[in-house]
C-alpha cells in the first residue's frame, strides 16, 4: 500500500490552521506561559524566597503541573477527530476522495501534534527565554528536555484520544472515555500501584513496580524529567524504587514512543 | 454509450439482523443519468456507499471502470468520481471557497476552477462567508459544487434536490443535462418519483433492500402493463350508451360520476377503445391519463407478486 505524503500534508495543514484560527493554540500557549511564570517566580516561596532561583526545583514543579494539564489538553484535542467527522457526516465525503484511511488518520495526527507542539514551545519557551537570563547553559538544556518530553507526553495522550475517537459510537461517549482515561492515568494509576505496595507491604509487585510505571505515559514523563535532576531525585525518593538500568533516557523514550505508536496503530486497525 | 461503467453484481449488506441490501445487481452505462428510487430506508444510501467503496459488501462484487472498488488502483478511479452525500454537512468555520479549496486539494483539482464552479451554482457572492451562515439550499449547492471538483466523469448524487426550492431544482436538472452532454455518467438517488421521472434515462426501483426492476420509464410501463385511465365527460348524464359501447370491452371498468365517467382499461386496448368512443354521440371531451412513475412505484410496492416475476428482467 502506498502512502501519498501530499494528502497527509493537506489534512495536517487543515487541522493545524483550524486550531490557530479558533485560537486554541493561543489559549493553550497563554495557559502554559501563565502557569510556568507563576511557578518559576513563586515556586520557591515555601522556602521563603521569591524570584527566579533554583532551576531544578522549577522544572520539578513544572513537571507536576504538566502531568495534570497536558494529558487533559491532548485528550480533549483529539477525542472528536474521527467521531466528530462521522457524526457530522463529513467523513463519508472525505473518504470518497482519493485519500486512504491511513493517510487521513496520519494527517490528522500530524496536524494536531503540531498544534500541541507549537503551543508547548510557545508557552513554555517564552518562560524559557526569561529563565535564560538567570540560568546557565546545562540548566537551559534541561529545560529544553522538559519541553521536548512534554510534547512527547502530549503526543502519547493524543494517540490515545485517536483510539477513543475511532472506537466511540458518538461524541458524548468519546468525551466521557477521554475524561475517564485522564482520571485513570493521571489520578488513579499511581494510587493503585502505591496501594498495592502498601497493602502487601512490598511483597507483591515490588520487582514489577518499575515496569508497571512504564505502562503509564504520564509516569514515563515524570521519570524522564525527575531522573535528570539530582536534587529532586533524592527529594522524590525515586532512586530507591527505580533501577538505574531502566532510567536510561533511551529506554524511557522508547517506552514513550511505544505509547505514541501503539494506540495510533490500534486506532488505524479499528478504523479500516 | 452502452458499455457498462458501473457493475454491481449480487451485492448483499447486512447490519446485524437487518438486511440493508439484498442480492442487488445493476449495470450502469457510460453517459447515462441513472436513478435509484425507493422510500426512505429502502437501502439506496447503503448501496451508494458500497459503490463508492465507503462500505464493504458482505458478499457480491462492485466494479467501476473495470476496477474492483476494494483494489489499490481504485484510488485512481476515485479521482474521476464526484460525490454528494445525503444531508451533507461541511465545516462551519470554513467559507465556501475554503471548503472547495480543501476538498479540491485532496482531489487534485485545479484551484482555478473553484470560483467558476461556485459561480455556476450561484454561490459567488457567498464564497467568502463562513458556511455557518448558509441556508439549507446553499449548503446543498455547495455540496453540488464540490462534487464537480476535478472534472469528474462519474457523479454520485444522494438525494441531490433536498433543500432546494423549485427554481433551484429546475436549475439543477438543467445542469445534469449539460453534464450529460459532456459525457458524464450520473447516479442519483431519490424518493421523489414525480420529480425525477422526466429527468433521468433509466431508473431502478428499490424496496426493502432489493432492486425490483430497472429500465427506462417507458420500459417499466410496458413491463408492468399498468392500466390507463380515460376520463369521458358527457353532454347529458346518460350512461346507457356508454355502457353499450363498453360491452365489447369486458375487461374495462366504468366508474360513473355526475355527467362524466372514468374508464380503467388495459393499455393494449387503448386504441380500439378510443375508436369506439369517438363513434359515440353525446361526448363532450376525453382525457387520457398515462400511468406516472408514481403509480408504477406504488404498483410495485403494493404487489410483490409482480416484482417476483420481473426479477429476471433486471438489467
Amino acid at each position: 500500500m502506498s502512502l501519498e505524503l501530499k494528502q497527509i500534508g493537506i489534512i495536517a495543514q487543515k487541522e493545524f490552521w483550524d486550531r490557530i484560527r479558533n485560537r486554541w493554540v493561543l489559549a493553550v500557549s497563554v495557559i502554559f506561559t501563565f502557569f510556568a511564570l507563576v511557578i518559576a517566580y513563586f515556586g520557591a516561596s515555601q522556602r521563603g524566597v521569591v524570584g527566579f532561583s533554583n532551576i531544578e526545583l522549577t522544572i520539578a514543579s513544572l513537571v507536576s503541573l504538566a502531568i495534570y494539564l497536558v494529558p487533559l489538553i491532548a485528550l480533549i484535542l483529539g477525542f472528536d477527530t474521527i467521531v466528530g467527522e462521522r457524526e457530522r457526516g463529513s467523513l463519508d465525503l472525505l473518504l470518497s476522495l482519493p485519500i486512504s484511511r491511513l493517510e487521513l488518520l496520519l494527517g490528522k495526527y500530524l496536524g494536531l501534534s503540531s498544534a500541541l507542539a507549537f503551543s508547548t514551545v510557545a508557552g513554555f519557551g517564552l518562560v524559557g527565554l526569561f529563565l535564560s537570563y538567570h540560568i546557565d547553559l546545562p540548566a537551559l538544556a534541561q529545560y529544553a528536555g522538559f519541553m521536548l518530553s512534554t510534547i512527547f507526553m502530549g503526543m502519547a495522550f493524543l494517540s490515545l484520544s485517536f483510539l477513543v475517537s475511532v472506537l466511540a459510537g458518538n461524541k458524548t461517549t468519546a468525551s466521557g472515555a477521554a475524561v475517564a482515561l485522564w482520571f485513570f492515568y493521571v489520578l488513579i494509576y499511581d494510587l493503585i500501584l502505591l496501594g498495592i505496595l502498601v497493602v502487601t507491604e512490598g511483597q507483591v509487585g515490588g520487582d514489577l513496580f518499575p515496569y508497571l510505571l512504564l505502562l503509564n505515559p504520564a509516569d514515563i514523563f515524570r521519570i524522564l524529567n525527575i531522573f535528570g535532576l539530582e536534587q529532586v531525585k533524592t527529594l522524590y525518593g525515586l532512586a530507591t524504587v527505580f533501577p538505574e538500568s531502566l532510567a536510561s533516557p533511551w529506554v524511557l523514550s522508547g517506552a514513550m514512543l511505544f505509547w505514541i505508536v501503539a494506540p495510533l496503530g490500534l486506532a488505524y486497525w479499528k478504523f479500516r | 454509450m452502452n458499455e457498462p461503467l458501473i457493475e454491481v453484481h449480487r451485492v448483499t449488506k447486512r447490519y446485524g439482523e437487518v438486511l440493508a441490501v439484498e442480492e442487488a445487481s445493476l449495470s450502469i452505462r457510460k453517459g447515462e443519468i441513472f436513478s435509484l428510487i425507493g422510500h426512505n430506508g429502502a437501502g439506496k444510501s447503503t448501496l451508494f456507499k458500497m459503490m463508492l467503496g465507503l462500505l464493504q459488501p458482505d458478499s457480491g462484487e462492485i466494479r467501476i471502470q473495470g476496477e474492483a472498488i476494494t483494489g489499490e488502483r481504485f484510488r485512481q478511479v476515485r479521482r474521476g468520481i464526484g460525490y454528494l452525500p445525503e444531508n451533507v454537512v461541511f465545516y462551519d468555520h470554513l467559507s465556501g471557497r475554503e471548503t472547495m479549496r480543501f476538498l479540491g486539494a485532496l482531489k487534485g483539482a485545479d484551484p482555478g476552477t473553484i470560483m467558476p464552479l461556485l459561480k455556476k451554482v450561484g454561490l459567488e457572492e457567498a464564497a467568502s462567508r463562513p458556511v455557518r451562515g448558509y441556508s439549507k439550499g446553499m449548503r446543498q449547492r455547495l455540496g453540488f459544487a464540490q462534487a464537480l471538483l476535478g472534472e469528474p466523469r462519474i457523479l454520485f448524487l444522494d438525494e441531490p434536490t433536498t433543500g432546494l426550492d423549485p427554481a433551484g431544482i429546475r436549475e439543477f436538472y438543467l445542469f445534469l443535462k449539460e453534464l450529460r452532454e459532456q459525457g458524464v455518467t450520473m447516479v442519483l438517488s431519490s424518493h421523489n418519483l414525480a420529480q425525477i421521472q422526466e429527468q433521468v434515462d433509466r431508473i431502478a426501483l428499490m424496496k426493502t433492500g432489493k432492486i425490483l426492476t430497472a429500465g427506462s420509464v417507458h420500459e417499466l410501463r410496458e413491463q408492468l402493463n399498468l392500466p390507463i385511465l380515460i376520463q369521458v365527460s358527457l353532454e347529458k348524464p346518460d350512461m346507457e350508451s356508454l355502457r353499450d359501447a363498453l360491452a365489447r370491452f369486458p375487461e374495462c371498468g366504468l366508474t360513473p360520476d355526475h355527467g362524466s365517467a372514468t374508464i380503467r382499461c388495459d393499455r393494449r386496448q387503448k386504441m380500439p377503445l378510443l375508436t369506439a368512443l369517438s363513434e359515440l354521440q353525446g361526448i363532450r371531451d376525453i382525457t387520457i391519463q398515462e400511468p406516472s412513475l408514481e403509480d408504477l412505484f406504488l404498483g410495485y410496492v403494493e404487489s410483490p407478486e409482480i416484482s417476483g416475476k420481473r426479477e429476471a428482467k433486471v438489467v
